[in-house]
Order: structure tokens, then C-alpha cells, then sequence
């Protein structure tokens, strides 16, 4: 089968804009392919260039080295197929969160009445129905996170990248939006609206970037090990074969997920220890 | 009585108030001739003289409003001055800002020349003004102009500037084009620091407006004020300057109106209310 995406030997080298020999490279030589409707989850110490990674896939960002592919096709510009939902806020204060759902169908030329029915449908969906015309300073952080969610997924993207999404709310607001994301993507976010319908055949493709190793195997189908940066590649890949539906906050205290928290970890302990060092020695 | 009048935010209208007939009162007293032994002037009417008079500044602005109603064509010119600088400097300096902040390298060839023009003394620029343009309006426009435009400017430049880029990024995965991001990006985010601006020019508009019709004009507020000062007019004068001052509050005041209804999305402290 095609991969969704296929990010195939890339390597960001970052020159700094004041002195052109000081170079970084954040991520060197990854390959990384991500299957149609698979749940994927990149853990890496802090620094270690996974949100580089996110933009390269998203096609905010032009690899040094190496190409990406999507469905095959290799991606120039930004990708169209994918959504992306930031770690820090990234909704237009301006808009409402109707308004700021309803943007990306109205930049795709959709009608004013059809784009603002979809967008309420989903903001129901996503527990917002009464809180359309709110700005979003006027929303709590969970709040503004679910209304991002909503704005990503009234597009109906193939492949969903999320930074750290959750990594600013709260432990209990976390786990609630941990389960609504992971019932969403097997319920097939296009359902809503009867666009399509099946099983796994609609659900999407989604790269999640966290640091958070409990929440990496709770969601996840695949999760990749980064090496502490500089040049991150990937040192491990594990399959989590946890039976789904799962909860988030029960799965973590079933024996397999211990068994494979404790696999990982192994791995993703020496990473952190050495990204902890490197920047204790650039502070 | 002092419970009911202690300064507190109820009473705040009736403060300020106080504070501006306590100024006239002082005023009045101090000028009127004859009222107080006068020891700063040498002679009695002195002071009426050099400072004018309340009682005779009020009545010359009832004269110009309701007597005579012989103002109102003057003002309404300082305002069409007052409006277009305004109205075109601000288009001007959106323009402007949005283009140079979008592309760098235009910004940066013209870079030292736009600081040159900033930092001209350009209420210089009125006498050659009234040269090119006449003696009309157009001088007095193009006077706020010169003013006006380069602090809309400065401020577009900034507010575009300084779009946070996750939006930014947010809004082209969204699949918004350059317009769309000019439109739905750019020009929201910029119209904050506009809207900052706005307060400073609107007042900037007045001033070319009025030293404009100061400097060479046959109508205008201005105007009116230049005439009373050659034949020693002072109460005229401060007339003139009372019923400018509250002009410009007004100006002011409109601004304020459209900056509520436009930016409402922004944040406001303390926006809680007590149930």
C-alpha cells in the first residue's frame, strides 16, 4: 500500500541568519512512513527537532536533504492533503471560533451558509455547540484546543500532524481530549457529514509529535524514538499492539502497556539524559 | 454631604467637572478688572489684556453658534481638511506598510529615505505646500498628510511585522493564498497597532489642518484665530483655541467609537461582571 506520507532520508541544517557559518542541523538522514489510517507517535527528548520533522511533512519547511512523498506524490509547497494542529495557539484572535472554523472552507472557495453549517456540526461534535461566537481569549486553553481540532477536521484532511497538541492543558483536560481525539479519528472524521463512510477505510493517516511517552503509547498504533539532537534520527520503532477502542487513562494500567512503556523507555531514558546534558552545557 | 461627594468612580464625572470650572473661576478672578488689586501687571487691564477674559470667551463662542452662526462655514472646512488628511494619510500609510513589510527588499532600499522624511521638521513643508497647492484646502490636506502617514505607516509596518507566525502557518495550511493571508492575516493583525495609531493621527490631521489655515487661508478656524491675533484679540483667540480643543475631543472620540465596534475581539482586562 502507498504511505499516506513518506518522509524519505531527510536532513534539516539551520544557518544561522547573523553568521553563516554557525550551522545546526536538527534532523539528519529520517526516514519515516506513515501507513494510510495508521496512528503514528514521534517521542524524542526536548530539542531534539521533532516539530522540524512536523513542518517538513507539512510542507512549511524545505528539507536540505531528502524528499517527501504524499500518496506517492512528491510534495512541493504546502501539503494539501494534511491538517496540522499546532502545539502554541495558532487561531486568529480576530475570528470567532465559528469563524475560525469556518476559515479554511471559506479559503477553499466553499459557500458562506455550507462552510458554517459544517463548522457547527463540528463544533458540536468537539463539545463547543454553544460557544461559536466566543472569541478565543474569551475561551479556556482546553477550549481553544478543541476548537483548533474542529478547525483541522472540518477539512476532512488525509493526514492529520499535531505538535504536541495537548502538551499545555491540564492532566484531567489531557485525558478527556486524548479519548475525544482517538474516537474521532476510529469513528472516521468525515462521517459527520455522510461524505464517507466505513471503517478504517476513512480514518485518517495521523503523525503525533509529544514528548510524552504515556500519552505516545496510549494513542498510538507505532511510535518512533528520536535521538537527543543535534541530527535526530530515529533509534527505535515500536509496534503497540493494545487492543482499541482504548481509554487513555485505563490502558495505562494494563500489563502490556507496562511491558512496553518499559521497552521504550529504555531506549528513550539515555536520549533524554544526553539532550538534558547538552543543553546544560550550552546554558 | 462629604459622604455623597468623596472622590470615587460614581463621582468621577462630577469631579472632573469641578476641576474645569475651578479652572475658569481662577481664570475669571484672576483677569477680570478691578476684581482682585492687581500685582503681577503693571496696569489694571493687563491681565485681561495678555490672558483675555472667560466671561468674554464664552460669549464670543455663543456668538459664533447661536447669534451670529457666522462660524459654522469655518469649521466645517477645518473639518473637511481635518477628514481627508486623515483619511487619506491613513489609506496611504496602510498601503505603504503592508507593501514594505511584505517585501523586505523594497523596505530595504527604501529604507534611510523614509527615516529621512520622518524625522523632517515637516510643519516646514506648509509655506511650500501653500505654494504648490494654493491657498485652498488641498495645502491644508496635504500638510496632514505629511503628518499623518508616516505614523500609520511606522504602525502597519510593525503590526505586520509582527503576525505570529504560528498563525501565519496555521492559516496557509488552512489553504489560504497570499490574498487570502493579506486579507484574513495580515490586515487584522496590523489593524491593532492602526487602531493605536489612530489616536495620535486623527489629532496630527487637526494640527496640519489648522496651522495650514494659519499660515495662508481665507477660511477655516485657523483662520479666524490668525485674524484676532493681528488686531490683539486675545479673548477671539482663545475662543478659537476652546472650540478647537473640543473638536479634536470629539474627533478623538469617534476614533474610540470605531475602535470598540471594530476590535472587539481583543482582549480586555477585567471583563468579569458582578452577579
Amino acid at each position: 500500500m502507498t504511505p499516506a506520507l513518506d518522509l524519505d532520508g531527510i536532513t534539516c541544517t539551520f544557518v544561522s541568519r547573523e553568521d553563516r557559518s554557525q550551522r545546526y542541523t536538527a534532523v539528519a538522514d529520517v526516514t519515516l512512513k506513515v501507513a494510510p489510517g495508521e496512528f503514528v507517535s514521534v517521542v524524542g527528548p526536548t530539542g531534539c527537532g521533532k516539530s522540524t520533522l512536523l513542518n517538513v511533512a507539512a510542507g512549511l519547511l524545505d528539507p536540505s536533504r531528502g524528499s517527501v512523498r504524499v500518496f506517492g506524490e512528491p510534495l512541493a509547497g504546502i501539503n494539501r492533503r494534511a491538517g496540522y494542529m499546532f502545539q502554541s495557539e495558532a487561531l486568529m484572535p480576530w475570528r470567532t471560533a465559528l469563524q475560525n472554523v469556518t476559515a479554511g472552507l471559506e479559503f477553499r472557495g466553499v459557500p458562506l451558509e455550507e462552510a458554517r453549517r459544517q463548522a457547527e456540526a463540528w463544533l458540536r461534535r468537539v463539545g463547543l455547540g454553544g460557544f461559536g461566537d466566543r472569541y478565543p481569549h474569551q475561551l479556556s486553553g482546553g477550549m481553544r484546543k478543541r476548537t483548533a481540532l474542529a478547525q483541522t477536521l472540518v477539512l476532512d484532511p488525509d493526514i492529520i500532524l499535531m505538535d504536541e497538541p495537548f502538551s499545555a492543558l491540564d492532566v484531567q483536560t489531557r485525558q478527556l481530549m486524548e479519548n475525544e481525539l482517538l474516537e474521532i479519528w476510529a469513528g472516521g472524521a468525515g462521517a459527520s457529514d455522510g461524505r464517507r463512510t466505513g471503517g478504517a477505510g476513512s480514518r485518517k493517516a495521523v503523525l503525533f509529535i509529544t514528548h510524552d511517552l504515556d500519552e505516545a503509547i496510549a494513542l498510538s498504533d507505532r511510535v518512533v524514538v528520536l535521538s537527543a539532537g543535534p541530527a535526530s534520527r530515529p533509534i527505535g520503532e515500536f509496534v503497540i499492539d493494545l487492543p482499541r477502542p482504548r481509554d487513555v487513562a485505563e490502558v495505562r494500567v494494563t500489563p502490556r502497556f507496562i511491558d512496553l512503556h518499559k521497552a521504550i523507555w529504555y531506549v528513550l531514558r539515555e536520549e533524554v539524559l544526553k539532550g538534558y546534558q547538552q543543553q546544560k552545557r550550552a546554558a | 454631604m462629604w459622604q455623597w461627594l468623596r472622590p470615587s468612580p460614581r463621582t468621577l464625572r462630577f469631579w472632573q467637572l469641578g476641576v474645569l470650572v475651578a479652572f475658569f473661576l481662577f481664570w475669571h478672578v484672576m483677569t477680570a478688572p478691578g476684581l482682585v488689586p492687581h500685582f503681577l501687571f503693571a496696569k489694571e487691564n493687563d491681565a485681561a489684556f495678555f490672558l483675555g477674559e472667560p466671561v468674554k470667551i464664552f460669549s464670543r463662542i455663543w456668538q459664533w453658534f447661536v447669534v451670529k452662526r457666522d462660524i459654522y462655514p469655518h469649521l466645517w472646512i477645518t473639518l473637511v481638511e481635518t477628514v481627508l488628511a486623515f483619511a487619506i494619510g491613513t489609506a496611504a500609510g496602510l498601503l505603504t506598510g503592508m507593501w514594505l513589510a511584505l517585501s523586505p527588499m523594497a523596505a530595504a532600499i527604501l529604507d534611510p529615505y523614509i527615516k529621512a522624511f520622518n524625522s523632517m521638521p515637516r510643519i516646514i513643508l506648509a509655506p511650500i505646500f501653500a505654494v504648490w497647492f494654493g491657498l485652498g484646502i488641498a495645502s491644508k490636506v496635504a500638510l496632514g498628510f505629511t503628518l499623518v502617514f508616516f505614523i500609520v505607516f511606522f504602525n502597519v509596518y510593525q503590526g505586520v511585522k509582527e503576525v505570529s507566525p504560528t498563525v501565519l502557518a496555521n492559516a496557509r495550511m488552512l489553504g489560504a493564498g497570499q490574498r487570502q493571508l493579506l486579507r484574513h492575516v495580515y490586515l487584522p493583525s496590523a489593524m491593532s497597532w492602526v487602531f493605536s495609531s489612530l489616536h495620535t493621527s486623527v489629532g496630527l490631521a487637526f494640527v496640519g489642518a489648522v496651522v495650514g489655515e494659519y499660515l495662508g487661508s481665507a477660511k477655516g478656524v485657523g483662520y479666524l484665530i490668525h485674524q484676532a491675533e493681528m488686531v490683539f484679540d486675545i479673548n477671539t483667540v482663545m475662543a478659537g483655541i476652546l472650540v478647537l480643543t473640543a473638536f479634536a475631543l470629539v474627533l478623538d472620540w469617534a476614533v474610540g467609537l470605531v475602535e470598540r465596534r471594530l476590535m472587539k475581539w481583543q482582549p480586555r482586562s477585567g471583563e468579569t461582571e458582578k452577579l
